[in-house]
């Protein structure tokens, strides 16, 4: 009987523990959430109500429902979808490409000094030079269409991955490759087993770089010569007075930056978990 | 006196070894005219202070420096280069950080075309050696410096070298964990049975796991001298003769 109220009570207290326990973790979540992400929502809150008060002119900063429903509208239409998929292929193909072409040539490169010594001032040439002046050439060269833009997105693309590549490659512990030596590693073993996997963090750097300068390059390339395109319709909106649209495209190319960014993160923690 | 009984594999003679570098458009002698013989199994531990070529001896025994003239013998063979008869443990374990702790000892097999399957149940073994058997899947940056060393030596021990060369392996490691991992390496020495040439500042750690020591001194300075440490394993530091001897090296070389 008595053990029976004793152990009643001892689950009572055993729950109500647990359950305050939870409440502090809960606590701590939300607190959590908040100092991360509370001066977004204060942002965004701000931006409702300002443009539904009227406080700020809502025609040139109309509120969040008004842009959200015209994304919505836009989508589910048809109407952006077209501009959606030239855009991601733009941007993707020469984002690819850049990768395709920056990591292998940065790993030889990298790997091979009087190359690197060699094309090294060429390249800082190119890179400093503004990819967007080099557009009109490419123009020439290449035409008004699909072509010239993928090749002025892949150009900018390049030069982070290419260049971060590099950096890895020459920056491995010159400790550990003599160690390899010493197990009578030839250079091609070295290459793989050490070189590629020291130079994985670095060459994610370049990549995330690449990833946002290709978006930044075809969105300026659709501004200045397309008609089709999440930038042209940036462009487009403004100019037909589409405020609510024009907020929608680039609340979609944002996205698509942050969405880029976290899938290159998420690669790179899988690859480096070693590293964690 | 060693005794000298058998003669087994991993005997090391040096002849009239020299080399020098060019530093700042000046000649550095740093070895001139070393002769060293080792017979195989046997310890031998060079010490001397800073910069008076310990390292370069080693590099250039292990095949990462050519000398300038004088040659090596292993066995009777010249050698020249990298060999797979010689295994190399450096002052940091040089571990590679992308993989586990198994796949790191297992790396030297590997790389020599062992399959994996087979580099693997070796490492095991070895890590069993250095009792580290449930590291096997770490990560190198979970380990302590020791521990870190401990897989160093796995891996160069897995490729089963004749001689083990060693750059102040424990040179980094706090007194207490040095200690042990000197009764470690003692122990280790004896059940593989290899060479083992061991470059240390310290010379209570060359008396205690050497048979052999090479004095050597500032460069420029008097040539170096090879001395027997003819003391019964396992030797206690505290022993008269242990003791003896280390007050011998002190005041004789001027070391401390
Ligand atoms: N690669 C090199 N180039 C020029 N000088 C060197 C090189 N390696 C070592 N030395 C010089 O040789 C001497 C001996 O160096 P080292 O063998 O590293 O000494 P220890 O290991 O005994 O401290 C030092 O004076 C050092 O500066
Ligand atoms: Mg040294």
């Amino acid at each position: 009987m008595s053990t029976a109220i004793k152990n009643t009570v001892r689950l009572r207290w055993y729950k109500t523990g647990t359950l305050a326990a939870q409440n502090g973790l809960w606590r701590h979540r939300i607190l959590n959430f908040l100092a991360v992400y509370g001066l977004l929502i204060v942002f965004f809150s701000s931006w409702q109500i300002a443009s539904t008060q009227g406080w700020i002119n809502s025609a040139v900063i109309p509120p969040l429902d008004r842009i959200l429903s015209a994304l919505w509208l836009g989508i589910t239409s048809g109407a952006l979808l077209d501009d959606i998929a030239i855009s991601l292929q733009r941007a993707g193909i020469a984002f690819l490409a850049s990768a395709g072409i920056g990591i292998p040539l940065g790993l030889i490169m990298g790997r091979i000094r009087p190359l690197e010594r060699a094309l090294d001032p060429i390249l800082q040439l190119f890179r400093q030079t503004s990819a967007l002046a080099l557009y009109p050439i490419f123009i020439l060269l290449l035409g008004l269409g699909e072509a010239s833009k993928v090749f002025v997105i892949f150009w900018a693309a390049l030069f982070p991955v290419l260049l971060a590549t590099i950096g890895g490659v020459k920056e491995v512990d010159a400790k550990l490759l003599e160690m390899a030596r010493t197990y009578g590693a030839s250079p091609l073993t070295i290459f793989r087993r050490v070189v590629l996997p020291a130079s994985i963090p670095s060459i994610f750097v370049g990549l995330r770089i690449s990833a946002t300068t290709a978006l930044l390059l075809l969105i300026a390339a659709e501004m200045i010569g397309a008609n089709k395109g999440m930038g042209f319709q940036v462009m487009n909106a403004q100019y037909n007075f589409q405020i609510p649209m024009m907020y929608a495209a680039i609340f979609l190319l944002a996205f698509w930056g942050i969405l880029a960014n976290l899938i290159l993160v998420k690669l790179q923690r899988r690859l480096c978990r070693w590293s964690a | 006196m060693t005794t000298l009984t058998k003669t087994e594999r991993g005997t090391v003679s040096v002849r009239n070894l020299s080399k020098s570098f060019q530093l700042n458009g000046e000649r550095l002698d740093v070895l001139k005219k070393l002769n060293i013989t080792l017979e195989g199994g046997k310890v031998l531990a060079i010490v001397g202070p800073s910069g008076c070529g310990k390292t370069t001896l080693l590099r250039v025994l292990a095949g990462l420096e050519n000398p300038d003239s004088g040659d090596v013998t292993i066995d009777s063979k010249e050698v020249q280069g990298l060999s797979r008869e010689r295994a190399v443990i450096f002052q940091e374990p040089r571990l590679l950080p992308w993989l586990s702790v198994l796949d790191n000892v297992s790396f030297g097999l590997e790389v020599q075309g062992t399959p994996k399957e087979t580099a693997r149940a070796s490492a095991k073994k070895m890590l069993k050696l250095v009792r580290l058997s449930q590291f096997e899947q770490a990560w190198p940056k979970q380990l302590s410096g020791g521990m870190a060393q401990r897989v160093g030596i796995a891996r160069a021990l897995a490729v089963q070298p004749e001689i083990l060369l060693l750059d102040e392996p424990l040179g980094a490691l706090d007194a207490m964990s040095k200690i042990s991992m000197q009764e470690e390496l003692t122990r280790i020495w004896q059940e593989q049975n290899v060479t083992m040439i061991l470059v240390t500042h310290d010379l209570e750690e060359a008396i205690y796991l050497a048979d052999q020591v090479l004095v050597m001194s500032k460069l420029n300075g008097t040539s170096p001298r090879l001395l027997d440490i003819d003391l019964p394993r396992p030797r206690d530091r505290s022993h008269q003769d242990f003791v003896a001897i280390r007050q011998k090296l002190m005041t004789e070389f001027g070391l401390h």
